[in-house]
């Protein structure tokens, strides 16, 4: 019956915005996410009650991410823009250069083994500094593991926060990057440019 | 191996059709409560839903029993005086004309009309939600439009 008035887009973001207040008091809000604008492009932002379990550039396809999360963590996944205020924030503080290390909680279910070892030491890296593969690979305890510390980085669930960004070719040219190339040079010259201000 | 979609893509797909739904069944003011505890609901329980299940069809469900849940509850609190058909027309006077033309229907009639031309449930799975057999659900159906053509003569011009 198409005849029927259809319902109101507005009734639905109403109803939705309460939904997910309501999954999240009775604790089925499993994955928390929603979308921010930033200068490497729109970052798809997602929690679980533990802390941030994802970060994803445009690139990566955010409605494949999204199915990733539903069958990796929870299908119960839904938008949630307020329970991401926090992320958000901290973001918008580090990239208009007021914020050079992220205080939030994380979920590093995604990580598991050497992935994982490599990833909790990219904050190792300071602000406006880098480190080559070869060191990354040292400071994860395994010397030789160069191309496993390179995928490690570039399967990192939590890239900006964990600064993958920050890991570089031995030469000293970026290298890869699961947000582009583009957007780790825009990162490190963020960096750079605010460090030197500092 | 078929992939669960996260539930925000079930919200947004469905979200429309199961309002509409819920206006049918339960009267406009009254849909809110019924739409926001079939969807918790259907959330709590949908990591158990098989990757093959219809789902518009199991949140019709849902809602149906959502309904019931409303109307009985609103019948062991309503006031002895209070008798609801005539509800003043009020701003969307088109919209209030329908819900009050769907109002008026026989429940029967108005649960069949609803999940089956709103909310797209094949007779079968209607006759098993409000009893009886598929071929009186059609009839019911088809009794229930009759009347609406008569009482909100609006929807045959809508329809073109």
């Amino acid at each position: 019956m198409t005849y029927f008035p259809d319902v109101d887009d507005a009734d639905l973001v109403r109803l939705h915005r309460d939904l997910a207040a309501r999954a999240a008091a009775d604790g089925l809000l499993d994955v928390a996410y929603r979308t921010v604008d930033s200068p490497v492009g729109p970052l798809l932002l997602a929690r679980t009650p533990v802390g941030l379990v994802r970060v994803a550039f445009g690139v990566q396809d955010h409605d494949a991410v999204l199915t990733a999360l539903a069958s990796t963590v929870s299908p119960r996944v839904l938008e949630a823009p307020e329970r991401l205020d926090d992320v958000a924030r901290e973001l918008d503080e580090y990239f208009a250069g007021r914020r050079t290390t992220f205080d939030l909680p994380l979920d590093l279910q995604l990580l598991r083994g050497f992935r994982r070892d490599v990833v909790l030491h990219l904050p190792d890296i300071a602000y406006g500094h880098t480190a080559s593969y070869a060191e990354m690979a040292g400071l994860a305890g395994s010397p030789r593991a160069v191309r496993a510390v390179g995928t490690a980085c570039a399967l990192n669930p939590l890239p900006v926060v964990l600064p993958c960004h920050r890991v570089v070719r031995s030469d000293g040219s970026p290298g890869q990057y699961a947000g582009g190339a583009a957007a780790k040079l825009t990162l490190l010259d963020l960096e750079t440019r605010v460090g030197v201000a500092a | 191996m078929s992939v669960k979609e996260p539930f925000e893509r079930v919200v947004s797909v469905h979200g429309a059709t199961v309002l509409r739904v819920c206006r049918a069944v339960v009267g406009p003011v009254d849909a809110d409560d019924a739409w926001s505890e079939t969807f918790l609901a259907a959330l709590r329980s949908y990591p158990d839903l098989p990757p093959d299940a219809n789902v518009e069809a199991w949140l019709v469900t849902i809602a149906h029993r959502k309904a019931i849940d409303i109307v009985r509850r609103a019948a062991r609190h309503a006031l002895p005086v209070a008798d609801v058909p005539d509800r003043p027309a009020a701003a969307q006077g088109r919209d209030l004309d329908l819900w009050s033309a769907l109002a008026a229907l026989p429940t029967k009639q108005r649960q069949v009309v609803a999940y089956h031309h709103l909310g797209g449930l094949p007779y079968d799975d209607v006759a098993a939600l409000v009893g009886g057999t598929a071929a009186a659900a059609r009839r019911a159906a088809s009794d229930g439009v009759a009347t609406l053509r008569r009482t909100y003569p609006a929807i045959d011009q809508e329809e073109s």
